[in-house]
């Protein structure tokens, strides 16, 4: 079968299932045969050109309340705009099968750009199938493109969601009666502690006898043991949790259940909370996508590196609940304002870590977008828990 | 022959059932079971490429459904596949991590045999609780799952983390020189090569030597193997130790063909998987094949299904179900079919 036909099939293949209209496909497909699928194998995604074709693969469930849900509603908001094509597959793991799974995209859905969202399907999923696939822009949330070591059709984005996270400290500072609050994080990398020090200064930038605890669950979703330590820490008196795993519900949930605030991440978890909900930091992704769908539309080249806080609205803070006095509102709403016109400076020194060590010395500081901080291995004063396992 | 008739039979009416149930779970989420079938074919098997998708997913399955199977057949119902391939991984790394430098053809084959010893050694452990202390073997298989992937959550953020590893805490790699690579021009990867072989050595072993022989005598009646002789303490810790080393070998190739490090992804879910294939295949290692290969392509169609008909990815994992389901409860049919039975009786 000649490579004309078999680009034909596809591209009524392609149209027909623009259209929803399925049995179409079917006959379609049919008249082109196994042998003419099987030859569109590695065939170039041009043929796709009227339509941007997006493909999303998240490491859970599309519904979690949180990192894949944040990532899901970015994915429905470029879905609705008419001149995009969107796919997206959940709980992928971090195997071969994501490399499969970004193929599949590309020879079956002509993807055109591709949103691997986890971390693990960086190094060396990535970097391994871009390559061969050079027609193809591979945008990875979070990893740090390098343009000496890596392909020139991978790219990296992500926010500074340490803002929001400044913002839910503030509020938790207000609210909290017993000035003890509660972390639950995933495993101590540098961009879950750099949450944990922006809440925990943020806390005691409003009341400096507050303290933090945290404890590390060891995995990205441990619902269970998420469970167990927002209840032994609500036994302890602490009275506002929050949490930095993949799906806050348990921990916002069991909150709510034992009568104390939470802070949300990722999503918005105000649904699960609806009395002890305070505000929670949260991803904009649709307005990501949407820039990136837009860049293609109009043949703009894509940059490998973006990054932004709320100035760029990559973040973004969820609304206030109910419980939310109008004096926190007043304050946290101004420290946001600060950030937006990029005047706040979180690691401005003097600053100690918890073991009594001056990290940061007095006159020096570090703007949001140092490298330095994305290597941080260090707790602020203030919170109480050691990132040694 | 008449038995080989009956024991094809019977599997696929079991299958044939289990679409037809699975047909109206569709039907009842809105989509036409037609379409979806026809997805699943062409996500699964309907080219070269759905086809290299399928046999990717299957060779790591095979490995560790032999750690069940083996097991099963000597009477013990084992289930840490995911804890031997875990181990079986991370001491593969390890020895890689350490050789790396020296020529791949040794550190590929000493990365092997660390994988196959240690995997073989954990499950050995489930053996020998059994044998000498009485302890339950599946509570103490699962609980060493436990064990081991938290023994690789503690080494990959602690002592062999690689400092340049900042969001996704890792070992140090094992090189590109000792990765496994590719068959030829496709992508798969030599995993397949070693499960294939894997399978039909067990096969071999389990029926056509007087080891498996004296392995099923002793699954089937305890009493009666050490009533005539069988060494039962040696035969089951042998077993245990094979099943073990089948499945620590398919963590040794993810790590040597797919990660190229240890780190979290090693626990992927394939353990548990391969309790499920070693069922449906009835323990047989021959049988094993087909049916990863089966239960392969029903996760390679899953993104499919996504894609084009926007079903939740738990639809392939209900169809899994079902077929787990109704397979397990066909097994009451063997023997009881009048058609089969009259037939054996005029031959």
């Amino acid at each position: 079968m000649s490579k004309d036909i078999t680009d034909k099939n596809v591209n009524a293949t392609i149209d027909a299932n623009f259209d929803g209209k399925r049995r179409q496909v079917l006959k379609g497909i049919a008249a082109a045969g196994i042998t003419g699928l099987a030859a569109s194998y590695g065939m170039s995604p041009a043929f796709a050109a009227k339509k941007v074709n997006m493909g999303f693969i998240y490491v859970g469930p599309r519904d979690d309340y949180g990192y894949n849900q944040a990532h899901y509603e970015g994915k429905t908001a470029v879905a609705a705009m008419d001149w995009v094509k969107a796919v997206d597959e959940e709980n992928v793991p971090e195997t071969i099968e994501v490399v499969k799974t970004m193929e599949s995209m590309i020879n079956l859905d002509g993807t055109q750009i591709l949103f691997p969202t986890s971390f693990g399907y960086f190094d060396p999923h990535i970097l391994k199938t871009a390559p061969k696939y050079p027609d193809v822009m591979f945008l990875h949330c979070g990893g740090l493109w390098d343009a000496n070591k890596h392909p020139k059709n991978v790219g990296s984005y992500f926010g500074y969601i340490d803002e929001p996270v400044y913002v839910s400290g503030i509020v938790a500072g207000h609210m909290s009666k017993t000035g003890k609050l509660g972390y639950i994080a995933a495993i101590p990398i540098p961009q879950v502690l750099r949450n944990i020090n922006n809440f925990t200064m943020a806390a005691r930038s409003v009341n400096p006898d507050i303290t933090t605890t945290v404890i590390f669950t060891g995995g990205w979703a441990n619902p269970v043991k998420e469970a167990e330590a927002a209840n032994a820490m609500v036994d302890q008196g602490i009275d506002v949790l929050t949490c930095h795993v993949d799906s806050p519900k348990v921990v916002v949930e069991t909150a709510e259940k034992r009568g104390v605030y939470s802070c949300g991440y990722h999503a918005n978890q105000m649904t699960l909370a609806p009395k002890g909900f305070l505000t929670g930091a949260e991803w904009n992704w649709s307005k990501v996508y949407t820039d990136y769908a837009e860049m293609i539309k109009t043949g703009k080249p894509i940059p490998n590196l973006v990054r932004g806080g709320f100035k760029e609205g990559i973040v973004k803070s969820s609304p206030y609940g109910p419980a939310v006095s109008e004096k926190a509102k007043k304050h946290a709403d101004e420290v946001r304002g600060k950030f937006t016109e990029g005047s706040m400076v979180v690691y401005k020194g003097p600053i100690k870590d918890n073991a009594g060590k001056t990290v940061i010395p007095a006159g020096k500081q570090y703007t949001q977008t140092d490298i330095w901080l994305e290597s941080m291995d260090w707790m602020v004063e203030g919170v109480i828990g050691t990132t040694k396992s | 022959m008449i038995r080989i008739f009956e024991s094809l039979f019977v599997p696929i009416a079991a299958l044939l059932i289990s679409l037809l149930l699975f047909a109206v779970f569709v039907s009842i989420a809105g989509v036409n079971p037609l379409e979806v079938f026809y997805s699943i074919y062409r996500g699964a098997f309907g080219s070269w490429f759905s086809w290299q998708n399928t046999l990717v997913r299957a060779a790591p399955l095979m490995l560790t459904a032999l750690c069940t199977a083996l097991a099963a057949r000597i009477g013990l119902i084992v289930i840490g596949n995911e804890g031997a391939m875990v181990v079986g991984g991370l001491c593969a790394a390890l020895v890689g991590i350490v050789l790396n430098g020296l020529a791949p053809f040794f550190v590929i084959t000493s990365m092997v045999v660390a994988g196959i010893i240690s995997g073989g050694l954990w499950i050995g452990i489930v053996g020998a609780l059994k044998y000498y202390r009485g302890v339950n073997e599946t509570i103490s298989s699962l609980l060493l799952n436990y064990i081991a992937i938290a023994v690789l959550n503690f080494l990959v953020v602690g002592p062999l983390r690689d400092p340049a590893t900042l969001n996704k805490p890792s070992s140090y790699p094992i090189g590109e020189a000792n990765m496994l690579g590719m068959i030829g021009d496709s992508s798969i990867h030599w995993g397949l090569i070693f499960g294939l072989m894997t399978c039909l050595l067990m096969w071999f072993l389990m029926k056509r030597t007087v080891f498996g022989f004296s392995v099923d005598i002793t699954g089937g009646n305890v009493r009666a193997a050490q009533i005539s002789g069988l060494p039962v303490g040696r035969l089951i810790l042998t077993t245990c130790f094979l099943g073990g080393a089948a499945a620590g070998l398919a963590g040794m190739l993810e790590i040597a063909a797919v990660q190229g490090r240890a780190n979290t992804s090693l626990n992927a879910g394939y353990g548990y998987a391969g309790i499920l294939v070693a069922f449906l295949a009835r323990h047989n290692p021959l049988a094993i094949i087909p049916v990863a290969i089966l239960l392969g392509g029903i996760r390679a169609s899953s993104g499919l299904l996504q894609r084009s008909h926007e079903l939740p990815d738990a639809t392939a994992l209900v169809l899994q179900g079902i077929i787990f389901v109704v397979i397990l409860a066909s097994e009451a049919f063997y023997g009881r079919i009048k058609w089969f039975k009259t037939k054996e009786a005029t031959t």
